[in-house]
């Protein structure tokens, strides 16, 4: 907090620098121009820190989910198949078609959590496209 | 015994029960289940019992929740999904309280059996069943027939929708439960292995025996973090579903 404050005073100071440049010296120009340069260097630090922090917690809840939702799509694939099977009699084959068919379940459920397929709603004008677009910016 | 990790999660009858054959004896389980209604329902009303224009400190903790878990709702299933405002807080501050519960050492970990977790998993997928047909008739079904699919496509894409329709229960308690169980047998493990380095090796354990702890410690933390946010998934999750059910156009 304190150094967040301190900033805007900082940068103030290198802009009115940088107005009256017109009566300085080379090595007055380049000693300010250094310390500007720093300035710019610690404050982007900061926001690069600031924003790696919220995305470790968001990234954290997001592996918790894609890791559970691929795994188990998968798991629910066999089982249907492998269900399949055992009542009509088809063995091995409605277990390997529906396990495939798991598969791609898993990787729309995945890409879904990580908001890369828009579930098709943006396909769609309204109100339910516009809430969707906003929880992917998240 | 004393480091067997899984002796945690044993089930103990407080009060034997038995109701027409059926078990209905009161358990450690239940107890804990008890224990967290009765916190965060005595919390909420206590602490919003002054009703201040202006809150105090605990009416700004409950106000801080209430709002956290309406603007979840409102964001992801928007101002029509309000109406399972109650479900979702209640669900919300069951798992949170009950997760922090079992982070006291002794506490029993409720989210730790899987029936419970799926019970909730169940709850969600029903509701959002029941609402979904109820409000669309057989227009619900338009969920697992995604718009812009080239026709031939059509029965795979049904087939991929429906079976990622059915891994969400799963996945949802699957997840919560899974993630309390491991993240508590961790613990226990390696808080044993202090106890065991100071029993086998002496003097020396005592120093080596600091490395566990260590790392007991950071689980802890660790562990805190994902009480809080398996609550948080389980209810962003939840209203992600609501949202299907009241919007099922997909």
């Amino acid at each position: 907090m304190a150094k967040k404050s301190q900033q805007p005073t900082g940068n103030d100071g290198a802009n009115s620098d940088t107005n009256n440049t017109g009566n300085l010296s080379e090595e007055q120009l380049g000693s300010r121009l250094d310390s500007l340069e720093r300035q710019l260097k610690s404050r982007r630090k900061d926001e690069v820190d600031s924003e790696r922090r919220q995305g470790d917690s968001a990234g954290f809840s997001a592996a918790l989910r894609l890791s559970t939702d691929f795994v188990v799509a998968i798991l629910v694939g066999a089982g249907v198949g492998w269900a399949i099977d055992r009542f009509v009699g088809t063995a091995p084959w409605a277990m390997i078609v529906f396990l495939l068919l798991g598969f791609g379940a898993g990787v729309l459920n995945v890409m879904r959590s990580a908001g890369l397929v828009a579930e098709n709603r943006a396909l769609r004008p309204g109100p339910t496209a516009d809430t969707k677009e906003r929880k992917i910016d998240n | 015994m004393a480091n067997d990790p899984i002796h945690q999660f044993q089930i103990t009858k407080l009060i034997p029960l038995e109701v027409g054959g059926v078990d209905l004896s009161f358990t450690n389980s239940a107890l804990f289940m008890t224990l967290t209604v009765a916190l965060s329902a005595g919390f909420l009303i206590l602490s919003t019992n002054g009703r201040g224009l202006i809150p105090g400190r605990l009416q700004s903790i409950s106000e801080m929740c209430f709002e956290f878990v309406a603007n979840l709702l409102r964001d992801s299933a928007g101002s029509e999904g309000m109406k399972f405002f109650p479900m979702v807080f209640s669900l919300f501050l069951f798992i949170l309280v009950s997760n922090l519960f079992g982070m006291f050492p002794y506490f029993f970990t409720v989210m730790t059996h899987i029936i419970v977790t799926a019970a909730f998993a169940v709850m969600v997928i029903g509701t959002v069943i029941v609402y979904g047909l109820m409000k669309n008739g057989f227009g619900f079904f338009k969920l697992f027939v995604p718009q812009g699919v080239p026709g031939a496509l059509i029965p795979v894409i049904v087939f991929i929708e429906v079976l990622s329709f059915i891994s969400r229960p799963i996945s949802l308690s699957v997840r919560l439960f899974a993630n309390m169980l491991a993240g508590h047998i961790t613990l226990k493990v390696f808080a044993g292995f202090a106890v065991s380095m100071i029993a086998t090796m002496g003097a020396a354990g005592y120093a080596v025996a600091l490395l566990p702890i260590a790392f007991t410690v950071a689980l802890t933390a660790l562990e805190f973090l994902v009480a809080f946010l398996q609550a948080y998934v389980f209810a962003i999750l939840t209203c992600m579903y609501l949202n299907d059910a009241i919007h099922p156009s997909h």
